[in-house]
Order: structure tokens, then sequence, then C-alpha cells
């Protein structure tokens, strides 16, 4: 892909306004139809689109995997932590209510924010993941091959 | 009609093509039953990411189906019988979309109505999904990470690209 001038301009020109719809999708899932699954397949996507045309070495240098993963799990434990928050307020698991005790709907609305970055992190990361592990698969064989072919 | 072309075809890229027509199909199915949730997520996920995720896979292994060793005919007949047993079963379903359907009598009301005050968000969907079933979308999260994980442990592509890393 290092030749194809064209992909790589339109690639780039694209990549900022995906990574900004997925943040508009994970931020505006309130009033609209979205939410963190979908942003975080979104911006996922942009990575992907990365990777496919400036190769896998650069799209790891911008996302290391080992981030990722961390990443990931950050997302789990962001949307469990919440509701352990609640938990320590006094109120349910998950029952955002208790975050703003005067104003229970303020509440929710934090909490669901929170929970769909949550969702929104595991999924765009783990979504990036998978490519790189199929991607690095297919690499990793040919490199394989070559390092017979020379020796 | 795109099904049946699937299963016909034995040139895999092509079949991976038609699945993300068939996503995309489906999506436009569900914005026009008024669900631009359910689609969005059909749209990007099916059409988009599960796409490039399959073509990935092709790319590691082979472009054409191997010819099937056994015969259908066993497997067909179980699908039609099982397919057959399904369409008996929706005969007794209420007809769609009728306002009098148990689905709209039980919980919905609630969320439609109260949401507003209780939530305090205009998007029901979002607010059924993080707060009145957020155990359910603990859930979701917990398996998309854990079939991440599963993935890199079959595959392990993060350790083998540091220890490429490493030899440069």
């Amino acid at each position: 892909m290092q030749h194809h001038h064209i992909l790589r301009v339109v690639t780039k020109f694209n990549l900022p306004l995906i990574l900004l719809f997925g943040l508009y999708v994970q931020f505006h899932g309130d009033f609209g139809p979205g939410g963190g699954f979908q942003a975080g397949v979104i911006i996922g996507a942009a990575f992907i689109l990365y990777t496919l045309v400036f190769g896998l070495e650069s799209a790891a240098r911008v996302a290391p995997p080992d981030v990722l993963r961390y990443l990931s799990l950050s997302g789990v434990l962001i949307y469990g932590g919440t509701g352990v928050l609640n938990l320590l307020l006094g109120a349910d698991f998950l029952d955002y209510g208790s975050l703003v005790p005067s104003h229970p709907s303020h509440g929710q609305h934090y909490g669901i924010l929170a929970v769909e970055f949550g969702v929104g992190l595991t999924v765009a990361s783990t979504m990036v993941l998978i490519f790189f592990a199929l991607g690095g698969r297919g690499r990793a064989d040919e490199d394989a091959e070559d390092g017979d072919a020379t020796s | 009609m795109v099904a049946v072309a699937i299963i016909r075809l034995h040139d895999l890229f092509s079949v991976v093509m038609l699945f993300g027509i068939y996503s995309l199909v489906s999506a436009a199915l569900l914005v026009a039953l008024d669900a631009p949730d359910v689609a969005f997520t059909e749209a990007v996920v099916g059409a988009g990411i599960s796409t490039v995720l399959m073509l990935a896979t092709l790319a590691l292994t082979e472009r054409h189906e191997r010819r099937p060793a056994h015969r259908p005919w066993l497997p067909l007949g179980v699908v039609i019988v099982t397919g057959a047993f399904l369409v008996y079963g929706t005969l007794d379903i209420p007809p769609f979309g009728a306002p009098d359907n148990p689905i709209h009598q039980h919980v919905v009301p609630r969320y439609l109505q109260d949401s507003g005050t209780e939530i305090g968000i205009p998007n029901v969907v979002t607010s059924v999904l993080a707060s009145y079933r957020g155990y359910d979308t603990l859930g979701e999260t917990t398996v998309i990470f854990t079939a991440g994980m599963s993935v890199l442990v079959l595959l392990g592509s993060a350790r083998r690209l540091r220890r490429k890393r490493k030899g440069d």
C-alpha cells in the first residue's frame, strides 16, 4: 500500500471525520440513535482502516496492543466500577440516581454517560485487538516463510 | 434471495461480500420498522466490522470452499423440520404491532411514560439499555471483552508482534 497515494490521502482526510462521528455517536447517544457499542465499533473501524492503508507496524505504534489490552479491561472496570460506586453511595448496584442524590435524573444521566464510555472503550479496543490478532498472524506466517526461504 | 446466493456460491470472497449486503438490507428493514438504534448496530457491526474480520480471516485461509464430502440431505431434512416447527410456533403469537400485545402491556408503558422524568434523557432506547437493563449491558460488555481475550489467547499476536519488534 506504500504507493497508493490517492488511497493514503483520502484515508488521511477521512480518518478525523470518522473519529469525530464516532465521538458524536458516543456522547450523543442520549438524544439520538447510537451509544457506546456503535461508537466503539465506528472508532475501531477507523483504526482498522488506518491499519489496512498504512500497515500493521505504524498502526501498532499509534495503538500499541499492550495499551489496547489495558483499555479493553478498563472499559469493563469503568462499567463495573460505576455500579460499585453506587453500592458505596448506599444504593443498588448500577442505580445511577445515587450519584447526584439531590437530583436523581442528573445522576442517571452521568451514570449512563460513564457506562456508555466504558462500553465504547471496551468495544473499540477489542475490535482493533481482534483485527491485529488476525492480521498479525498472517504477517508472522509470511515472515516465517521468508525466514525459511533465506535460511 | 441473497441468502440463497450465499448458500449456492463456493467463492468465499463473494460470500463475504454478500453477507455485507445481507446485513445492509437487514439494516434498511430495521429502519423501515422505526428501530434506528438496532439498524445502526446492524449496519456498523454486520456490514462493517464482521465483513472486514471475515476478509482478514480469508486472507489467512483459502479463497474457495472445498467440496463437501457428504450428502446434504440429512441436514436439510433437520433444518426443514425445525423451520416447520418454528413457523408453527409463530401461528400462535399475537398479530404484529397490535397495541394489546403482551409485550406492550408489561414494562413498556412505564419505560415510555416515566423514563423522561426518572432518567431524564430523551432516547428511551438508551435509558432502557444503560439504566433499566444495566445488568444485561454489563454482561454484554464482559462478553465482548472475553471474546477479545479469547482471540488473543488463541492467536497470540501481541506477543509475536513485540518479539518481532525486539528482533528489529
